[in-house]
């Protein structure tokens, strides 16, 4: 066997195995999965492919402020989906605006999971005090709406924060807030299978030969409660977006001078009314679409890994 | 049975009594609340008084119990910001939410069962399959969104609505309500749509569910056995059965409704305890928060504790297991 052929082997598997033709013959899927790609590269990419900067105040002329959309009556090539107040590029701040709110999204799921996970396992597996203890944490929080406890940590955060570091500190408060919010469904979904896999003959096997209980936990029970995790956490990006974009909008979230997504929803809103509509629309579809399509791919994953479904 | 009101009741008074550890929290060790309440050149005599005045030099213990007693009594001190009592603001807000909340629920409900029902007796069709891809839709959008493009097609582009504020509103003793005004109704449209828009999908998607189980159980069959049309055995017998969960858990969702109603009231700058927290959390105004939080937690606890005593009178089982 020649060492070019494995990852070629492997590539095959991927493609023939189950996982892929539930993608591939299902036409939403592959839009969902296109939509994503889409807009996570165009923010990867924003510094690169952004015809304007937003940020840089030189290049901003008052004299392009509140211009329509290249279709609309007075339409100018140069910005595609027309300006701000300001003159700025409405198209660019939409890429800007897409990668922070991407960034909080990707990083707050990546906490929550840790945290989640950790604490699924040792409430799980060592049951006791311990559990009762997250466990309760956990059902108090369930029962109020996600994002009342969302604004309220951040409150809470922001009364500790001195008034002049709350837009500097914003993309972190949203990331802890988002973070404290969503940790509960990781650690209730990781801890009852991990009851489950307590008992498991591997579990003994490893508990004789000596093992000590975290290495247990984390390199024989964790890869076999990961695949509910992986469901969660991609319908919680969506959350997660949906959580930050939420709070930017009510003004408690990403700051004017940095923008995401919701904040330039805000902004946007408060000039509805002289009929500048495009200011605030475009950035609410590429919301829109953001969510719907990373929902599309979460459903898609928990079907498809669904052992009942099969 | 009057064991197991005593128990659910206790549970429900140790709830609260948490919340009520985390609102005081808040308001004692975030910042220093002296220094919140006072100018910053205030003299040192002045923040003694202010100190002892708020009991602040007493031990914790003592400043939780008066705390507790205060909020038993709605005192929740004096907003760092408007200088006004929060028991006096929130009070002043109340009606406006509650009206909303209400106004939403019952769009929700109108629109939401007829669609349900209608979905669960024509499953394959064409108007069925519209409704659920438009529900999926539904839950997909963020509401402020949802709220925005009412806006900008009702009151922007056809100018029929009002966007902003409640219109005239009438005073009853403390309450005032939009009710008794044409202006009043107007403006309660569009936000009462945006805020029970998601209601609708939930509600429809709950009957439907609902009433094609209840189609499926053996009394409908009998029923139908007996001859009976129909039109009696959908609306007389199953419809009856389909609803009872339907009402608990739009009553569970009155709950949370209050708390979305957040996202509404900024949108439509409705003057209610949302728009009144919203402000509270961006000047980090502790004692306007904590207020707002014990409420929410007590309607929370309040409505939760009142579905599970109706269960218990209702279900015979549960009262042979407790």
């Amino acid at each position: 066997m020649s060492l070019e052929a494995f990852p070629q082997s492997r590539l095959a598997a991927i493609i023939e195995s189950d996982l892929f033709y539930k993608f591939r013959t299902s036409w939403i899927t592959v839009g969902a999965f296109v939509v994503t790609l889409v807009i996570v590269l165009a923010a990867v990419l924003a510094p690169w492919i952004a015809p304007h900067d937003p940020f840089d105040v030189s290049t901003l002329s008052l004299w392009d402020s509140e211009l329509p959309p290249v279709w609309a009556e007075g339409g100018d090539p140069r910005f595609l989906l027309g300006t701000d107040n300001q003159g700025r590029d409405v198209f660019s701040a939409i890429l800007y605006g897409s990668r922070i709110s991407l960034a909080v999204g990707f990083v707050s799921v990546a906490f929550a999971m840790v945290i989640g996970i950790v604490i699924g396992l040792v409430s799980g597996y060592f049951g006791g005090a311990i559990d009762a203890f997250f466990m309760r944490i956990a059902d108090v929080m369930l029962s109020f709406p996600t994002i009342l406890v969302a604004l309220l940590v951040s409150g809470i955060v922001r009364g500790a924060l001195p008034r002049e570091m709350h837009d500097s500190a914003a993309l972190i408060v949203l990331v802890f807030a988002i973070t404290v919010t969503t940790w509960v469904q990781y650690a209730r979904t990781v801890r009852s299978s991990t009851m489950v896999e307590r008992s498991r003959e591997y579990v003994y096997a490893a508990q004789l030969v000596g093992r000590k209980p975290f290495a247990i936990l984390f390199s024989h029970i964790l890869p076999n409660v990961m695949g509910p995790v992986l469901v969660i956490a991609t319908i919680n990006l969506a959350m997660a977006i949906l959580i930050e974009a939420t709070l930017s909008f009510l003004g408690v979230g990403m700051p004017p001078t940095n923008p995401s997504l919701g904040t330039l929803i805000r902004v946007g809103n408060e000039y509805l009314f002289s009929g500048v509509w495009w200011v605030v629309i475009f950035p609410s579809l590429t919301l829109v679409a953001l969510v719907l399509a990373v929902n599309l791919l979460g459903d898609w994953l928990r079907d498809a890994l669904n052992p009942k479904l099969r | 049975m009057i064991a197991y009101v005593l128990r659910r009741l206790m549970q429900s008074v140790l709830v609260m009594l948490a919340v009520a550890l985390i609102a005081f929290s808040m308001f004692r060790f975030i910042g220093d609340p002296v220094n919140s309440m006072l100018p910053e050149n205030a003299s040192v005599e002045d923040r003694q008084v202010l100190r002892e005045q708020l009991g602040l030099d007493q031990p914790v213990t003592t400043q939780f119990a008066k705390f507790v007693t205060g909020a038993v009594q709605g005192e929740f001190g004096v907003s760092y910001r408007n200088k006004r009592a929060v028991s006096e603001m929130i009070a002043e807000r109340l009606p406006a939410t509650l009206e909303l909340v209400l106004a939403a629920a019952v769009f929700a409900l109108l629109l939401g069962v007829p669609m349900g029902i209608y979905a669960a007796l024509h499953p394959k069709g064409f108007l069925a399959n519209t409704l659920n891809v438009a529900s999926l839709i539904g839950i997909s959008v963020p509401t402020f969104v949802t709220g925005i493009l009412l806006i900008l097609i009702f009151s922007v582009w056809l100018n029929w609505l009002p966007s902003f504020g409640r219109g005239q509103t009438v005073d009853i003793g403390w309450w005032s309500t939009g009710f008794l005004t044409v202006s009043g109704l107007k403006s309660l449209i569009l936000p009462a749509v945006m805020l029970g828009l998601f209601q609708v999908t939930l509600i429809m998607r709950l009957v439907r569910a609902e009433m094609m189980e209840v189609l499926r159980s053996d009394f409908v069959r009998f029923a139908r056995a007996r001859g009976l049309s129909n039109r009696a055995v959908h609306f007389g017998h199953a419809l009856g059965n389909t609803l009872m969960p339907v009402i608990t858990i739009v009553g569970l969702q009155l709950g949370s409704m209050i708390a979305f109603a957040i996202i509404t009231e900024t949108v439509f700058q409705w003057p209610g305890m949302g728009l009144l927290f919203i402000q509270a959390v961006s000047f980090a105004d502790i004692p306007v928060m904590s207020a707002y939080l014990v409420l929410v937690a007590l309607v929370f606890v309040a409505i939760n504790m009142i579905v599970d005593l109706l269960y218990f009178a209702i279900d015979p089982r549960l009262s042979v297991r407790a």
